[in-house]
């Protein structure tokens, strides 16, 4: 004979799954609600300018990278003095209060090159350095950069590994 | 020649990053770490030394150039010296940029404040 | 027995508190929006002279409690309660102003929703008879919720359509258990309601179930009918938040006429000015109210009003975690 509190149960049961059940159904009928809604991104706009924005910088980079090649290194050696100064560039706009804007238009554009790369750490550096040298800047400075270069690291050196060891 | 398709080649990739924020709710430090690992992958398979070729800056200087950087150097290294090299040229070639980018990002920070 | 709650969560006053100051203060932002003139002070840069946002914040909340103490001419000794909230984790510029205003402090944290809570909460305590004055402030600082909520100032984000501007500024109001003015006639309390919106650039679809289920209650509570409001306000909906909470109310069967608007939408010349989907933070309802709304009926252009302050409560760290966002909608009546 199951005690009154279990048939209690059993009746009450029903309920919340009920309401479980109810509360799914909202979510769903909202979800499509909002969908539908929802201003679409101007997706051609925003693919443009991300395009000319990063194509542009890019096209900076090519300068940088012919005029070390044209100081005598060869196409390898001059990678990473071409990324040394496209990084620079990326901290002074930064510093300047230009990059942020510079997204603000070309998005993507503006954050996929290295330089937003170099954005990122500049802008956190900057922003945190009320919380301390040590604990704010020191420790922030890679709040986005950091998970950049850790899976870079891991799937660049996995990669390497795979490539090793099949030609071994 | 090189410049356009430094030009076209780069204004690709980040058109393909902004359609990627556009259609799903991803945060741009996601697409970054998409793009780097997707670099690193090729770069590590010897699929973006060629491309690289093709398209000089366009390919360098996203940040998919930036993990095909890592995994060139890793792979770079191990040819040479052994498995060790994998961890040894990790930042072969993306060491110098990095250590430029925390000098000068808190020289920066020393000398600006936020603005906007 | 509680003879001043009607119907599920609604409250009326028996004795209304009446509005005797207010104090609004803006950053430039907001200061170059349509409703520049009703703000008492409109700054020329966010900084405020401070060193960090969250000091600029702190400035801003304490100037515009000092501004609503000298408009009201009540001293600050004859205040029996300060209650007020912000964006800021453990709400430090609410409690840190208090240190400065040295009133016994209530310290309230209802996100957006913060300045209709705290007016609700003045006037029980009020119409209680547990006070004669009560100071309700909030604020927020688009810089200070940024570095909080999303990213440092200079990354280079693009916001998305949906995502909306955090004001920068601080309203404050004093409330007294007696003399002229308009008055806080009826208060309806929020639930929290989430209806799985898991977007944080998207809050305005978040919050605006949350201020339809408040809106549909108030009006069930009340029997008041819609129209009988020369003005309903949401809090901070956005345009999409706000075509959501239109629709929502819609299928409830009650029609919103031209009488509805948006304190996020007032606030910004969403066209012109690039605040994504329109403003947001405890400041926005708090100065579009105190000064906009108050000021329209000095002008005799509004008689009553209903406010639903919104607000989205999340963490970044529930965020973080996966989490859907929770809203909650607080409702206040002004007559005058």
């Amino acid at each position: 004979m199951p005690s009154q509190k279990a048939r209690q149960q059993i009746t009450k049961m029903p309920e919340t799954i009920q309401a479980a059940q109810e509360q799914k159904r909202r979510q769903k009928v909202y979800e499509q609600l909002v969908a539908e809604k929802k201003p679409k991104p101007p997706y051609v706009r925003n693919f443009l300018a991300a395009f000319v924005t990063g194509g542009t910088i890019c096209l900076l980079g090519q300068g940088v990278l012919s005029f070390f090649v044209r100081r005598g290194m060869d196409n390898v050696a001059a990678t990473a003095p071409t990324l040394t100064v496209m990084i620079l560039l990326g901290i002074v706009l930064t510093a300047f209060g230009v990059y942020d804007e510079l997204a603000e238009f070309a998005g993507a554009g503006a954050a996929v090159p290295i330089t937003g790369f170099a954005n990122t750490i500049a802008a956190s550096a900057i922003d945190f350095k009320h919380e301390g040298w040590v604990l704010g800047m020191g420790a922030k400075m890679f709040i986005i950069a950091g998970p950049v270069i850790v899976y870079g690291v891991l799937s660049g050196v996995f990669a390497a590994f795979v490539k090793l060891i099949t030609k071994l | 020649m090189a410049y356009l398709i430094a030009f076209l080649i780069g204004g690709t990739i980040c058109g393909l990053g902004q359609l990627i924020l556009d259609l799903t709710t991803l945060s741009p430090g996601h697409v970054l770490v998409m793009f780097t690992v997707l670099g690193a992958l090729a770069g590590g398979f010897g699929i973006y030394q060629p491309f690289l070729k093709f398209a000089g800056a366009g390919a360098l200087v996203p940040v998919t150039g930036f993990g095909a950087s890592i995994a060139k150097g890793s792979l770079l290294e191990a040819q040479r010296i052994g498995f060790i090299g994998l961890f040894t040229g990790a930042f072969e070639f993306t060491g110098q940029g990095l250590a430029v980018a925390v000098f000068f990002s808190a020289i920066a920070a020393i000398f600006f404040n936020p603005r906007s | 027995m509680a003879s001043k709650k009607i119907g599920k969560a609604t409250i009326k006053f028996t004795n209304p508190p009446v509005i005797a100051g207010t104090g609004t203060i803006v950053g430039p932002m907001e200061g170059r929006g349509p409703l520049a003139d009703d703000f008492d002070v409109a700054l020329p840069d966010m900084t405020c002279g401070e060193k960090t946002a969250e000091r600029s914040e702190r400035k801003l909340l304490e100037q515009a409690a000092q501004i609503a103490l000298e408009r009201s001419s009540v001293d600050k000794s004859m205040v029996d309660y300060y209650i007020a909230g912000d964006l800021l984790n453990q709400i430090i510029s609410a409690s840190f102003s208090a240190r400065q205003l040295a009133i016994p402090f209530l310290g309230v944290y209802g996100a957006c929703s913060t300045c209709a809570m705290g007016t609700a909460l003045g006037g029980m305590i009020l119409d209680g008879g547990f006070a004669n004055y009560v100071l309700v402030a909030c604020s927020s600082h688009y810089q200070a919720a940024e570095r909080q909520f999303r990213y440092p100032i200079e990354l280079n984000i693009k916001h998305k359509t949906t995502s909306q501007y955090t004001v920068t500024g601080a309203g404050a109001l004093v409330l007294a258990s007696s003399g002229e003015g308009p008055r806080v006639t009826w208060a309806t309390t929020g639930k929290v309601i989430d209806l799985g919106v898991k977007d944080q650039c998207n809050l305005g679809a978040a919050m605006a179930p949350a201020a339809a289920d408040t809106f549909l209650r108030h009006v069930a509570d009340t029997g008041h009918a819609p129209d009988t409001y020369d003005l309903i306000l949401t809090g901070d909906l956005g345009s999409l938040g706000s075509e959501l909470f239109k629709a929502l109310v819609k299928d409830a069967g009650c029609n919103l006429q031209g009488n509805y608007n948006d304190c996020g939408l007032m606030i910004f010349d969403t066209k012109t000015q690039r605040v994504g989907a329109g403003g947001s933070g405890c400041a926005c309802s708090a100065v579009v109210t105190f000064g906009h709304v108050l000021k329209q009926m000095e002008r005799g252009k509004l008689k009553k009003v209903l406010l639903i302050a919104t607000g989205a409560l999340l963490s970044p760290l529930s965020f973080q975690q996966g989490e859907s966002i929770p809203g909650v909608g607080h409702a206040i009546v002004i007559e005058r």
